[in-house]
């Protein structure tokens, strides 16, 4: 029987993992989404394991509430990618500083 | 400790090393197209902890919806970007540091806020044979329909936002490229098309 808290740290240390790679990566506009979705994965593992071990199906429910708003942000963030590198031929983050007064 | 437990240890520990091997070379491999890849297999892995967790509809909807679809999306938009790999990789070791200490403090706090009693998490134990009991799509679906009937319409609205404002985005018009233009094929009428003429017979003899 795997004890609760396994699921637990292991969506922790994904959820740490991600941080990292936003920290590590942070040029790059592409990998900065794909951590955004490890981190939502970590969460949704949480979620799956407490609806098991609380015997509630409400923590599926929600899993499945955020995997369609995460395909939907996913989805707009693509498209702003691509609409960025279109103008600016770069995804760099730092090249987007044309706000900056 | 009998055979189904060794099973089920088995699985989870073998599957969640992957796992977590998979996203950290997603934060850290060279090019976008192999970290989007890594990315794929972490979300496999992940399916199969979900199915081990009886959450087993969620686990078939993640490869499906979320690898089969927003993935290669992702994919596919690496690809068609051509970026130049180097400039992006600019400080990536000087930030390490920084990201390794700040993922190492979130660890250590999550693990002790797991591990502290007061939450009561050593008590709980799994419920045993979920699995053979329940219907997990059937129960999900009922409850989406009936109690989160409005939920679901909503995040079905998220979703249409979400393609119309995708498509809007990256639709452009460009000059001089020759395509359809569908609306103006069906506004056409046969008049503007065919002319019938009604050609009069050459009168006899005049031809000659």
């Amino acid at each position: 029987m795997i004890p609760l808290n396994d699921y637990l740290i292991l969506g922790a240390i994904l959820f740490a993992l991600a941080v990292m790679g936003l920290f590590i990566n942070r040029k790059n506009l592409v990998v900065l989404l794909m951590c955004v979705e490890l981190i939502l994965l970590a969460v949704n593992i949480n979620f799956v394991a407490f609806s098991r071990y609380l015997m509630n199906r409400e923590g599926q429910i929600f899993v499945f509430f955020v995997l369609t708003v995460a395909a939907a942000e996913s989805a707009i963030g693509l498209a702003l990618l691509v609409v960025v590198f279109r103008h600016r031929q770069s995804i760099n983050v730092q090249d987007l500083d044309q706000l900056k007064g | 400790m009998n055979p189904a437990d060794w099973i089920e240890e088995g699985v989870f520990w073998v599957f969640g090393t992957i796992l977590v091997v998979s996203a950290f070379r997603v934060i850290t491999v060279r090019h976008p197209v192999h970290a989007a890849l890594f990315l794929v297999l972490c979300f496999f892995n992940t399916a199969v902890l979900w199915i081990l967790a009886g959450a087993e509809f969620l686990g078939i909807i993640l490869i499906l919806i979320y690898v089969g679809a927003v993935l290669v999306l992702l994919l596919f938009v690496v690809m068609m970007l051509d970026v130049e790999v180097e400039k992006l990789r600019e400080g990536f070791v000087r930030y390490a540091p920084l990201g390794a200490v700040v993922a190492l403090i979130l660890i250590l706090e999550l693990v002790y806020l797991f591990w502290a009693h007061t939450l009561g998490f050593h008590g709980l134990a799994a419920p045993i044979h979920v699995l053979a009991r329940h219907d997990n799509t059937r129960a999900l679906g009922t409850e989406l329909y009936r109690r989160d009937l409005y939920p679901f319409e909503l995040a079905g609205m998220i979703l249409l936002v979400g393609l119309i404002a995708a498509i809007l985005l990256t639709l452009r018009h460009r000059a001089g490229i020759q395509s359809q233009k569908p609306s103006e094929q069906v506004r056409v009428r046969a008049r503007d098309r065919v002319r019938l003429v009604s050609p009069k017979p050459p009168r006899r003899g005049a031809s000659t």
